[in-house]
């Protein structure tokens, strides 16, 4: 009941927080719709990086920091290798890189550490975050490289009947969130219709339970580094395409930390439905609120979208803190 | 053969408890920090004290006043960068608005301020604890930043946002050359290992001990989870506070407020890693080892005569640094002070092998 009603209470304040600058006439419909768009897009990207996250968390009770960097990693040597290949190929290679380095991190960082303390794990993902950030930028260069996607990048004029001016979107963006939504649904049919998903979900149900019906959960750990490998390689791909692909991207890929806390780090569905909240909550913040602490605080510029992921994400820890859609478990702190 | 305790009776509680038990610790301490406080100024170069030994000295602190919540505590920490720049705004608006406080009163009043916001961010660890909590001080990381960054009063409504200290006058004493810096750093740093030392041998320190080895049974045998938690937070965030005044005051002079930002908390939480975790030696170990790699990895390339890029050097430390992370979390997750203490147990047996 208690859980119920901070649930309720919470989805009225963002719902008030996101109507707020539509009732108060602060916006046309128009540019506000094009704001929402804008922000689903980026939370778009925020589930991809977050949905790594999950995949690993609830496999190997690994919390993985170095998602980011890995992100950064294959959309460097995609964007790199795409220069003297088809992009095809090149992408097609990266997958392999990634897999490989699933390999190498199950065998080098994450065996010697098996049923070692959480906090231990986060710690050496870290240091798996510096190494692939040095390796990457040694290997591949440290400069901003461009993905071409051979999608037109020109904005296109809709619902202009309906709305004074019509809405902007960039075709770009359309094809990303399509990829990202067949992505997904390939994970499901992967999680619910083979037999390496059924695996999957075992291990991440019951570690012993599993073990003793005899998954090896070595191998899964691999399978499931490099499904976050392939993840996080889409998500590269579509950020880079988008951005350009730069040193940047790993740090912008924390924000997945907030967005897993929204979803419960469980959840591939909280993972998604965090992403998209953090992502229109923070755009909306940073066009509509940010304008107004500044007027109101004399502020030095707006960029509140840099820790508003962060607190809102610490709002939820105090009131609901399995997120939407975790576990539920009661811890003596 | 020289390092033994034997024919060292103790005879008294006093002598049981002291700091450091063994006659021969006693006088390798004394002669470290004769060395330290009368040696060194005289022989040591101007580019050895600023390159490292300044940097060394202040990040030892902040890594102390980390390793007091992390590794005696055991609450993580991603935000202890935001806690140092805490200390140094405080620092900077106290010397810029009440000039006529003395530097020392300065340093305090700025880790009072840092515990205070330290505490703030910690009241979120008596709910959550472990991969929560990390997220929760990462709030405060980002959160701190950007106050900084923005709101133009911390700054003095400075236009690029950036700040620049005065020089330092410690009762008509003036902290300015490169030795006298150090000599000054040297006493604050001691006395507050000093401090810190005795702060983790007495109540204080069993109760976070407690509380980070078995929270449960702590709470059983009577030590308030809500006392020692804020404790921590509190005590290591003055740390933290202090050493960013100093970060900004003796060994920045000028930053802006990228120079408090997630990385150097990284680096911060590296230190005590490899330094070891629960161990005052141990932040300083790693404090050092943050300081001297980079250092020997921008000289090496030269000395073996490979020409290396800047780009190319930053990249391959950061690969260094993350394999020795991994390194030391799998052989020695005690890191360079239980290597330090298993020398020591070695040297007591030397050289016969029982």
């Amino acid at each position: 009941m208690q859980r119920n009603r901070n649930l309720i209470i919470l989805c009225i304040v963002l719902v008030a927080g996101l109507a707020a600058p539509l009732a108060t006439g602060a916006s046309d419909p128009g540019f506000y719709i094009e704001v929402f768009l804008g922000g689903l897009m980026s939370g778009v990207l925020y589930s991809l990086v977050a949905l790594g996250f999950v995949l690993i968390y609830k496999a190997s009770g690994v919390f993985n920091f170095a998602q980011g960097a890995m992100v950064l990693f294959a959309a460097l040597s995609v964007a790199r290798m795409a220069e003297v290949m088809p992009l095809w190929l090149a992408t097609l290679l990266a997958v392999a890189i990634m897999v490989a380095m699933a390999f190498i991190i199950e065998r080098l960082v994450l065996r010697p550490l098996v049923n070692q303390d959480p906090v231990v794990l986060l710690m050496a993902t870290l240091g798996v975050t510096y190494f692939l950030n040095g390796f990457g930028q040694a290997v591949w260069g440290s400069d901003v490289y461009e993905i071409h996607l051979g999608i037109a990048r020109e904005p296109v004029m809709i619902l202009q009947s309906v709305f004074q001016g019509g809405i902007l979107i960039n075709k770009d963006d359309v094809a990303a969130a399509a990829a990202a939504v067949v992505l997904v649904i390939l994970l499901a049919l992967f999680f619910q219709k083979t037999k390496t998903g059924r695996a999957l979900r075992a291990v991440a149900d019951d570690h012993l339970a599993a073990q003793s019906i005899g998954i090896p959960l070595n191998r899964i750990w691999v399978i499931v580094w490099a499904l976050a490998g392939v993840v996080a390689l889409v998500a590269g791909v579509i950020w880079g395409a988008k951005l350009g692909v730069q040193f940047s991207v790993s740090q912008v890929a924390l924000k997945a930390l907030p967005v897993v806390i929204l979803g419960g780090f469980t959840s591939i569905p909280g993972a998604i439905l965090g992403g998209l909240i953090i992502g229109v909550g923070e755009k909306m913040a940073e066009v509509f609120l940010g304008p107004v602490m500044v007027r109101v605080f004399d502020l030095a510029g707006g960029g509140i979208e840099n820790w508003f992921a962060y607190v809102l994400a610490l709002v939820f820890l105090l009131v609901l803190p399995e997120g939407l859609f975790g576990e539920k478990h009661i811890d003596r702190v | 053969m020289l390092y033994r305790e034997n024919g060292q009776f103790k005879t008294s509680y006093r002598q049981d408890q002291q700091m450091l038990p063994i006659l021969q610790d006693r006088i390798f301490m004394g002669l470290l920090l004769l060395f330290v406080f009368v040696v060194a100024p005289f022989i040591f170069s101007d580019y050895l004290f600023l390159a490292i030994l300044i940097p060394f000295l202040i990040l030892s602190l902040a890594a102390l006043g980390l390793n007091l919540l992390v590794g005696y505590c055991g609450q993580i920490s991603l935000g202890h960068a935001a806690f140092m720049s805490v200390g140094a705004y405080a620092a900077y608006n106290l010397a810029l608005r009440v000039p006529q406080l003395n530097f020392l009163v300065v340093l305090i009043l700025a880790g009072l301020i840092a515990a205070l916001v330290g505490l703030l961010f910690g009241i979120p660890s008596l709910r959550i604890r472990g991969l929560y909590l990390a997220v929760a001080t990462l709030a405060a990381q980002f959160f701190i930043d950007w106050t900084f960054a923005r709101v133009k009063w911390f700054t003095d409504y400075a236009p690029s946002g950036s700040v620049s200290t005065a020089t330092i006058d410690i009762f008509g004493w003036t902290v300015d050359t490169p030795v006298r810096k150090y000599l000054f750093l040297l006493a604050v740093v001691t006395v507050f290992a000093l401090v810190a030392k005795n702060l983790v041998r007495g109540h204080m320190g069993r109760a976070w001990m407690a509380m980070r080895d078995m929270d449960v049974a702590a709470e059983v045998i009577g030590i308030r989870p809500v006392y020692a938690k804020l404790t921590a937070f509190g005590v290591s965030s003055f740390y933290v506070g202090v050493a960013g005044a100093l970060w900004g005051f003796v060994y920045l002079g000028a930053w802006e407020p990228l120079a408090f930002d997630i990385t150097l908390s990284l680096n911060l939480l590296f230190m005590i890693i490899i330094g070891g975790m629960g161990s005052i030696l141990g932040s300083f170990f790693g404090a050092f080892f943050m300081v001297a790699l980079p250092i020997v990895l921008n000289h090496l390339p030269g000395w073996l005569g490979i020409p290396m890029s800047t780009a190319m050097v930053a990249n391959l430390e950061a690969m260094i640094f993350g394999s020795l992370i991994v390194f030391f979390l799998i052989v020695e997750p005690q890191g360079l002070a239980r290597l330090w203490a298993i020398g020591k147990e070695k040297l007591r047996l030397w050289p016969f092998p029982h």
